[in-house]
């Protein structure tokens, strides 16, 4: 049995060597890519292990000693952490909540214009922002919110307040700040996906509605959603496996001094751990617990969603 | 039946006139703020502290300009943005393409090996500390390469390029090799020419994401000459805020100056890509519908 089994796999091996030196040509185009995602992709995962070992700046990533679970312990007592949770979850659920629909109801009133030009125009503006780095709009933020900016004088003007003052040194109101200037930067461009699937849709649809007696709510209720069903729940899923990692570069431009308590965020907390605190071990541990619980949600979202669209999974 | 088409007319002529006005406040919300940074980039010092301006500058003034561009750092910074942007877009570009070009070859031996791969490295990575280590033991830190080599690959787009690659006519790759080219021959004279709109998406996406980034500056890079215009505005930003909550009802010439600093470098930072916009617009909706076929 054993020799019937073994002969055939020398000889694929064989042919496999074969056929591969034949290739060679081809095969030195993947090849680099290949060794690319070892090096930049799975040499970090393994690295990962640090969140279960003590790491100092003499150890290499081997001669750490294990320490099993210690990390994640500190954790979970760690207030510093909990609030950056809070903080995250927080800022996730404003830009969930109205983010996320703020996007799909643009495009449907892009979508009706009937103007050509104007729409042309629409659409120019609304992508623009989206271009900006969090590193330019963070500074303009800064500048329309100073006591002498834009911000101020509105209210100013429109005689709302009375004296000036610099909300981005509020810490209750730092949630929405970076709620509004994410939505302000990213709603544009979040249109252009369901634009372009609602040009897919065959328009005797509405023809008929139309003849029907369906008035212009009531197509869009009844055609466009419909048709966007599951586009929609893609992009849900997406948001809600995103949920615990906020932006980065958002909360390191307008995270200051007096905000901080409301600003910290757990990408944040971990850059602030590792990066200028050097404790690797613990930072990692943090972000390692992160992807865990967003696989986890990714998981649940597909399954709920799922449900909804008639047991038809999304991703 | 008459009294019913009139009514719903009416009606769409309302939701009309809605949709118009609302969207017009939309395009206004967008617009005025970033209106209001440009002319205030042109204010003197003396009408920024003041304020009360909203679409006209008081006072009009080069003196941010002018204190911008005394600054040789400045120079030195838009000069590590132009080239990092234009060999890391050039030479992304080009490895995705080879790569993608490769694995389009449903024959190639390994096949199955290298896709399951990279579609993991689509869903996991180390993070941040396990790829700084990395990049440290590697001697990336403070290297001008570490903005180009860890950049040079992403399987997504590898994903693109080769889907378009298929849609390639079979016989072209066959009549050149019949006429004794080989996969490298035909891979440059051939699919590369054919599939340069596929390529300017990605190029454009890999340009901006490149000439926006700050996070490997601000990760892996503390020599002040290799930084970008990005990290360069970052600092006047950080340091003009600490300085304002430090003399609040203190000095405000210190805090106008470079309030106009910040502008200026603001507006220079953007310029180019709203003067690449026209351009840039061209692809960007081709390329989110190349990115959302693949789901």
């Amino acid at each position: 049995m054993r020799t019937m089994k073994e002969k055939p796999m020398g000889q694929r091996i064989k042919e496999f060597v074969a056929d591969f030196r034949r290739q060679w040509e081809i095969q030195s185009m993947v090849i680099p890519g290949i060794i690319f995602m070892i090096v930049f992709c799975f040499i970090p995962i393994y690295g990962l292990t640090i969140a279960f070992k003590s790491y100092t700046v003499i150890d290499t990533l081997d001669s750490a000693p294990w320490v099993g679970l210690d990390n994640f312990r500190i954790i979970l007592s760690d207030r510093y952490f909990w609030d950056a949770v809070v903080n995250t979850l927080g800022i996730s659920f404003l830009k969930l909540g109205i983010g996320f629909i703020i996007p799909i109801i643009l495009a449907i009133m892009i979508y009706e214009l009937n103007i050509g030009r104007y729409k042309k125009f629409v659409q120019t503006i609304s992508y623009l922002p989206h271009f900006l780095s969090w590193i330019v709009l963070g500074g303009m933020l800064i500048t329309w919110f100073s006591t002498s900016g834009l911000f101020n004088q509105l209210l100013l003007n429109l005689g709302l307040i009375s004296q000036p003052q610099n909300i981005l040194l509020d810490p209750g109101k730092y949630w929405w700040i970076a709620t509004l200037s994410d939505i302000w930067k990213e709603a544009g461009w979040g249109t252009i996906l369901y634009l372009a699937i609602m040009s897919k849709i065959d328009p005797t649809y509405y023809e008929a509605a139309k003849i029907d007696g369906a008035g212009r709510l009531r197509q869009i209720w009844n055609i466009t959603l419909p048709n966007m069903k599951t586009i929609i729940s893609l992009n849900l899923i997406l948001t809600v496996s995103g949920l615990l990692g906020s932006n980065l570069d958002q909360t390191l431009v307008l995270m200051n001094s007096q905000n901080r308590e409301r600003a910290e965020v757990i990408n944040s907390y971990v850059y602030r751990m590792g990066m200028t605190q050097g404790d690797f071990s613990y930072a990692t541990a943090v972000g390692l617990g992160v992807s865990i619980v967003s696989v986890i949600l990714l998981v649940t979202a597909n399954k709920v969603t799922s449900k909804l669209n008639d047991n038809q999974s999304v991703l | 039946m008459n009294r019913k088409v009139v009514k719903q007319d009416l009606d769409s002529r309302i939701f009309d006139a809605l949709n118009v006005s609302l969207l017009f406040i939309f395009t206004v919300i967008i617009v005025v703020p970033l209106w209001n940074v440009i002319i205030s980039s042109f204010s003197s010092g003396r009408a920024l502290a003041e304020g009360g301006f909203i679409f006209w500058s008081k006072e009009f003034s080069l003196e941010n300009y002018r204190a911008v561009f005394q600054d040789q750092s400045i120079w030195q910074s838009f000069f590590i943005s132009v080239s990092k942007t234009f060999i890391g877009v050039v030479t992304h570009v080009f490895f995705c393409a080879m790569v993608g070009y490769g694995l389009s070859k449903r024959y190639i031996r390994g096949r199955k090996l290298y896709v399951a791969l990279g579609v993991i490295t689509m869903f996991f990575s180390g993070g941040m500390i396990p790829t700084y280590l990395l990049i440290k033991s590697l001697g990336l830190l403070n290297s001008f390469w570490v903005y180009i080599i860890p950049a040079l690959f992403s399987y997504y787009d590898v994903v693109i390029l080769m889907n378009f690659f298929r849609n390639v006519p079979d016989s072209l790759e066959e009549s050149a090799k019949i006429d004794g080219a080989g996969d490298w021959r035909v891979f440059l004279k051939i699919f590369i020419p054919l599939s340069m709109p596929a390529m300017a998406t990605i190029a454009m996406f890999n340009g901006v994401g490149q000439w926006n980034d700050f996070m490997t500056t601000k990760l892996y890079i503390t020599d002040q000459a290799l930084y970008p215009l990005q990290m360069k505005l970052y600092e006047i930003i950080v340091q003009s805020q600490t300085q304002s909550m430090q003399n609040v009802g203190g000095s405000a010439v210190i805090e106008t100056t470079t309030k106009g600093v910040q502008l200026a470098t603001i507006v220079i930072t953007t310029l180019p890509i709203v003067a690449m916009y026209p351009v840039l617009q061209r692809y960007f909706i081709s390329g989110m519908m190349m990115g959302a076929v693949k789901e």
